[in-house]
């Protein structure tokens, strides 16, 4: 159930020529273009330096939600070979948590006030720990129910299609049970979507918002945290030793369906917090708002060489970035962001399928 | 009885690796298991550690049926493979593959200690322990699988070609230390094609052919048999003139 395609150590084929001439056509003709967009941008600028801040400020905090996803999609693939295509939608699932969470805050009256009120801290605090909490457990399920027993399948692709369903199945179960109108989280007074800070520029200002702070800083605790946890503990390094030699893991008398279980809770506690930083900093979402960011993600991970987790977190960042610079850069609709990143997932499969970073070093550390 | 397999097999779809073999290990023995490519030698090995399937008999140890048990629990019991290729982590350092070879320990001092002994047995290692072991030659690699399997405190080792790629001094060397491991109390089932060095130190042998036992004995009286001269030794040709002639490149 190995899916070849990123595997690049593919055997050599005759294919291997033309191959490598279509990706210089690609790289060249991209190359040419943007240096095309540079000229026409310093020669005459559109935009001021605060309105590229403030797309470096925007594609930092939803590239932080991205790169916590994609450490999803490059755990389980480390560990089983595997794109979990469901993942966006574990994420959306925490989501929902979290938005339930803070609307029985609301509601729970104390005097004059309500609990959200009184105790805000200790609310966020509880929405994440219901929206990781709810994320880990379906993830964990997902596994079990989805995957575990496809995994000696003959058929290659048996995976990947029931990610596929697993995937339309979480989200019709989410229409049916939640309603297929947009919500909008309520958030505690401390984090109120859109209040902040107004940094006054020479031509206008940057509005850094307190939500916006508050999830770039909680996504990078999260990733220096599992950095920590992959390479200190024991469950860490046992999923480390599974991706790297799954049949000696085995005989070192590692669980490697236990080690398989605890993967997908991991990605799901990144993918739930990811998931309620999404709803308190963006605010509106319904029970697609797994998809786009799914897909983003995965083609972080992607970016940063699937399997490899530094790279699935870099990956997550510059995608963020890239795709809220990008459209002022090229010239083109802002509603067309979402073109960027699948853009960007066809040039690096067509261009360097083994990510960004990946240097074919056998000493260079991955999971 | 310390540790018996009867009459296994096992297929793979409709290869029949193992046609019903049997075999014993007493304790503080060292068996040897000889055989050509594809004999069925690491499949007798996987059989035992619980991770190929097995279509019947029987495999016992210490008096406890333990066929068809999960890895770690046969693993738990102290039934440890070191498997055939090294198969070190090539990402983890030299320190990290040996807390992997100890993960159903939980005693920190006593890993500490088996750390020791390893790096006793094998003081390349202390010096290597923070670089990673994809960067250690073969043969510091065989020595880092070895002690990686010492980690998880065996009673009997499963040694898969432990010889495999190396030069004829580092095969002496390695040969060395599995008699030392086993003097240390440890029973030793040790898979080789490297009959003449397998069979000089073990006490007893058991040559295996496309699945089945053809020829069982002490160490000595195989080493002098004329068919497995014949097969595993360089024909006609005196063992002790042959020499290090008789290693399987
Ligand atoms: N996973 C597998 N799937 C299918 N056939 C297998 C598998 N593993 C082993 N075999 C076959 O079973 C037979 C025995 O293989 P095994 O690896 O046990 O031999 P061996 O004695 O260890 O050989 P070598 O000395 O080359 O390592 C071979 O014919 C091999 O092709
Ligand atoms: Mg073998």
């Amino acid at each position: 159930m190995t899916l070849n395609f990123f595997n690049p150590n593919k055997k050599k084929s005759s294919g291997v020529r033309r191959i490598n001439w279509l990706r210089i056509i690609v790289g060249l003709g991209a190359l040419a273009f943007l240096i095309y967009r540079a000229i026409i941008l310093i020669t005459r600028p559109t935009y001021g330096s605060v309105f590229w801040l403030s797309f470096l400020n925007t594609g930092l905090i939803v590239g932080g939600m991205y790169a916590l996803i994609a450490i999803g999609y490059t755990l389980v693939y480390g560990v089983m070979s595997l794109i979990n295509f469901a993942h966006g939608d574990i994420m959306m699932l925490g989501c929902f948590a979290g938005f339930f969470t803070f609307e029985a805050f609301d509601a729970w009256k104390i005097g004059d006030s309500n609990f959200m009120n009184m105790y805000p801290g200790l609310a966020i605090f509880l929405a994440f720990l219901a929206g990781t909490g709810v994320s880990m457990i379906s993830g964990y399920y997902l596994e079990k129910i989805a995957y575990r027993p496809l995994r000696n399948s003959p058929v290659r692709l048996a995976p990947l299609i029931s990610a596929v369903g697993a995937s339309i199945f979480i989200e019709t179960a989410a229409q049916l049970m939640f309603g297929a109108t947009k919500k909008t989280y309520k958030n505690p007074p401390l984090l109120a979507r859109g209040s902040g800070w107004n940094i006054e520029m020479g031509d206008g200002m940057i509005v850094i918002t307190k939500t916006g702070v508050f999830s770039l800083i909680l996504a990078l605790i999260l990733m220096i945290g599992l950095y920590i946890f992959v390479r200190k503990t024991k469950l860490g390094k046992s999923i480390r030793a599974v991706s790297q030699d799954k049949n000696t893991a085995q005989l070192m008398g590692i669980n490697t369906d236990r080690v398989a279980s605890q993967t997908f809770m991991i990605s799901g506690v990144l993918a739930g917090a990811a998931g309620v930083m999404w709803g308190i900093h963006n605010g509106l979402f319904n029970h697609y708002v797994g998809f786009l960011p799914g897909i983003k993600a995965f083609t972080a991970a992607v970016l940063g060489g699937i399997g490899n987790i530094p790279g699935a977190m870099a990956g997550g960042m510059i995608l963020g970035i890239v795709e809220s610079v990008g459209p002022a850069f090229l010239g083109i609709d802002f509603q067309l962001k979402d073109v960027i990143a699948f853009s960007i997932l066809i040039f690096v499969l067509i261009l360097k399928p083994s990510g960004l970073f990946s240097k074919n070093a056998s000493t260079q550390e991955k999971v | 009885m310390y540790f018996q397999i009867q009459d296994l097999n096992v297929y793979y779809r409709a290869i029949h690796a193992l046609q019903g073999i049997s075999l014993t290990v007493n304790k503080g023995e060292i068996v040897a298991l000889i055989g050509g490519n594809g004999a069925g030698k690491s499949s007798t090995l996987n059989s035992i550690s619980g991770v190929v399937d097995i279509t019947s008999g029987s495999i016992t140890y210490q008096d406890e049926n333990i066929t068809g048990r999960a890895t770690d629990q046969i693993v738990r019991k102290g039934l440890v493979q070191v498997p055939e290729g090294r198969h070190i982590f090539p990402k983890m350092t030299v320190q990290e593959n040996l807390e992997m070879g100890a993960f159903l320990k939980n005693d920190k001092a006593q890993i500490q200690r088996d750390m020791e002994r390893v790096f006793d047995l094998f003081p390349r290692m202390k010096e290597r322990r923070n670089q990673p072991g994809g960067t250690l030659s073969g043969g510091e690699q065989q020595m880092l699988a070895i002690g990686r399997g010492l980690m998880g405190d065996p009673d009997l080792m499963l040694l898969d070609e432990p010889s495999m790629g190396l030069s004829p001094i580092l095969v002496e060397q390695i040969f060395d230390i599995i008699v030392d491991i086993n003097s240390q109390g440890t029973s030793i089932l040790l898979v080789e094609q490297n009959a003449q060095m397998a069979l000089a130190v073990a006490d007893r042998g058991y040559v295996l052919e496309t699945g089945e036992i053809v020829l069982t004995g002490s160490g000595l009286d195989l080493l002098n048999d004329p068919k497995v001269r014949a097969a595993y030794l360089g024909g006609d040709s005196d063992a002790s003139e042959s020499g290090s002639g008789a290693y399987y490149f």
